[in-house]
């Protein structure tokens, strides 16, 4: 009893389960994370760099941060559109179709992997069509930015869904009043409102497709300075027995996911700022 | 930030009729053709892909990939390793949550934001990160060598990176909730003489129980699917280090496609019957928000 007076708790447990938590975020989370900080300590900066920064690694950067980034853009424009089109039309199988946007959430990474191979293979549903007018997709970059968008995919429709739900329909009347017309009112009065919204599923789903594997090995092809993605290299130098080179890489790609949770966490800030105001 | 009464009403009123508000006819059909063109392509597309050359050669094929003793092996080890994993998070999502939004304490922001940190690790650095620790070349490796104990290439490696890529989400399932539920439910029991398991128990976990199940499926789901870390860490030893994502690389690489896509379909059935359950408590915990705010302004 004095004790949770002194600390102003009336609710118990606070000291066993703020301990239980700090115990366990360590040992799973945070000593395993610092093993890989300290792993690259051990190298000199000319290693490191030599090592991040060699022809084939900076290829593979070129790779993975190009297509993620061509990926993200595709689901900012489809994604916008589907979270439009979800919140304000009606159609029969909406909710179906609704349920379905999170499919790349709960599908395996592997499972897409084969089945986008599958069918854009030479002989699969999409590739027999393709390829015959001289679209390549398997075994290309093309093939990479196909499974970034398919597991990136929910990320702009579910960021931006309550945003549009949250629109009052008052401030779309107020702007038609004025003498706008609906062109001008989405320009003017309801892009504005998206756009944080918009931004964040893009960085989400760009942050997400950066550090994908399991949906892209099967069909990039992965060739070395052509179509081999940074995760990839990583496992292929663990499997050459190179810690320290895939460690050093696994660095920059960590460093570089922390940055865009940074981005992020400052986007949802200034969405949330958007959404009180 | 977390769903109110307020949302859920307006969901349901998403058509307004007064036509001036919307785009005109013509390009309401066109934007909707486009937004489902873009769905079927990327996401229905390859899941009848997945059923369809799973079946392609025939149910006796099939039925016999999945009883085959490998694809049996994968099965359990799968099983197991969300039968430890998803228990661990859930206890530490329950313990997690009740501290966060329980209590008042300094750096509590950052608490959450080291809580939700896995989810931004790739699951490639995932898995290396265990490899550094517990591999031969790791921190723990000649030690665990040296005792004959093997974590690295063995089942309680796999188990450890599916705790640390499934770690966040029963945690941010409940955190927004219980925050906003605030404390005075638990303080009014702590007053009517309950103790604190009690209240916990009989008060805190019946209003969490819908979103609780929400993380609890969708930690399930990403336990018995992840491919990326446990394949590091695996070192894929047939019928003794393979989850069944694994097992599918496996037969896939082995041009057994018959087989892959059989064992790919049991993943993907797992995946609809998770998506399914995720907007039966998402529906259960709107209605729940419903009511409570019904109640407490009849």
């Amino acid at each position: 009893m004095t004790r949770t007076r002194r600390r102003h708790h009336v609710l118990p447990g606070f000291g066993p389960t703020l301990g239980y938590t700090l115990f366990y975020l360590s040992l799973i989370v945070l000593i395993p994370l610092a093993a890989l900080v300290f792993h690259t300590s051990g190298m000199t900066w000319g290693e490191f760099a030599s090592s991040v920064t060699s022809p084939r690694v900076a290829a593979s950067y070129r790779v993975t941060f190009g297509s993620a980034l061509a990926a993200a853009l595709i689901n900012a424009v489809f994604g916008t559109l589907t979270a439009w089109v979800l919140v304000r039309y009606r159609f029969p199988g909406k909710r179906v179709v609704d349920a379905l946007v999170d499919l790349p959430f709960a599908l395996p990474t592997a499972v897409v992997g084969i089945t986008l191979a599958t069918v854009y293979s030479a002989n699969g549903w999409m590739g027999s069509l393709l390829e015959p007018r001289g679209i390549r997709v398997a075994f290309t970059q093309a093939g990479i930015v196909i499974a970034m968008t398919v597991i990136g995919l929910p990320f702009v429709v579910r960021t931006l869904q309550p945003v549009i739900e949250d629109i009052e329909r008052e401030t779309e009347e107020a702007a038609l009043c004025l003498g706008a017309d609906r062109w001008q009112t989405i320009r003017h009065v309801l892009l504005p409102v998206m756009i944080p919204s918009i931004l964040t599923g893009f960085a989400l789903a760009f942050a997400r497709a950066v550090g994908e594997y399991g949906s892209i090995i099967f069909i990039a092809g992965n060739m070395p300075m052509v179509s081999e993605i940074t995760s990839l290299l990583i496992i292929t130098k663990l499997e050459q027995y190179d810690y320290r080179g895939a460690t050093a890489i696994a660095l920059v790609m960590l460093i570089a996911s922390f940055v865009l949770l940074l981005a992020i966490n400052v986007l949802q800030r200034w969405s949330r700022r958007l959404a009180e105001a | 930030m977390t769903m109110t009464a307020h949302d859920v009403n307006r969901r349901g009123s998403v058509r307004d009729p007064k036509r001036d508000l919307t785009e005109p006819a013509p390009v309401r059909w066109l934007l909707t053709a486009v937004s489902l063109s873009f769905l079927g392509l990327f996401i229905v597309l390859p899941l009848a892909a997945v059923f369809s050359q799973a079946l392609e050669k025939g149910t006796a094929l099939y039925w016999e990939a999945l009883r085959e003793q490998d694809a049996l092996d994968a099965i359990r080890l799968t099983l197991w390793t969300a039968a430890v994993s998803v228990p661990l998070n859930m206890i530490f999502g329950l313990a997690a949550a009740w501290a966060v939004t329980k209590f008042r304490f300094r750096g509590k922001n950052l608490l959450i934001t080291l809580i939700d940190l896995p989810f931004s690790v790739s699951p490639v650095i995932s898995g290396l990160i265990f490899v550094l620790l517990f591999g031969l070349q790791g921190w723990m490796g000649e030690w665990l060598d040296a005792s004959g104990i093997r974590i690295i290439f063995a089942v309680p490696g796999i188990v450890l990176a599916t705790v640390f890529v499934t770690f966040p989400f029963v945690a941010r399932q409940l955190i927004p909730l219980m925050e906003a539920q605030g404390r005075d439910e638990e303080e009014a029991a702590l007053v009517l003489g309950a103790g604190g398991l009690q209240t916990f128990l009989k008060v805190t976990l019946p209003n969490v129980r819908w979103a609780l199940l929400y993380g609890v499926i969708l930690c399930n789901a990403r336990a018995m699917g992840e491919f990326g870390a446990v394949s590091v860490v695996s070192g894929h030893i047939r019928g003794a280090t393979n989850t069944i994502p694994l097992h599918v690389e496996i037969l896939y690489n082995e041009y057994n496609f018959t087989a892959a896509f059989a064992v790919a379909s049991l993943l993907a059935l797992l995946a609809l019957v998770t998506l399914a359950l995720k907007s039966f408590f998402e529906w259960k915990l709107r209605e729940q928000l419903l009511r409570g705010n019904s109640e407490a302004h009849p």
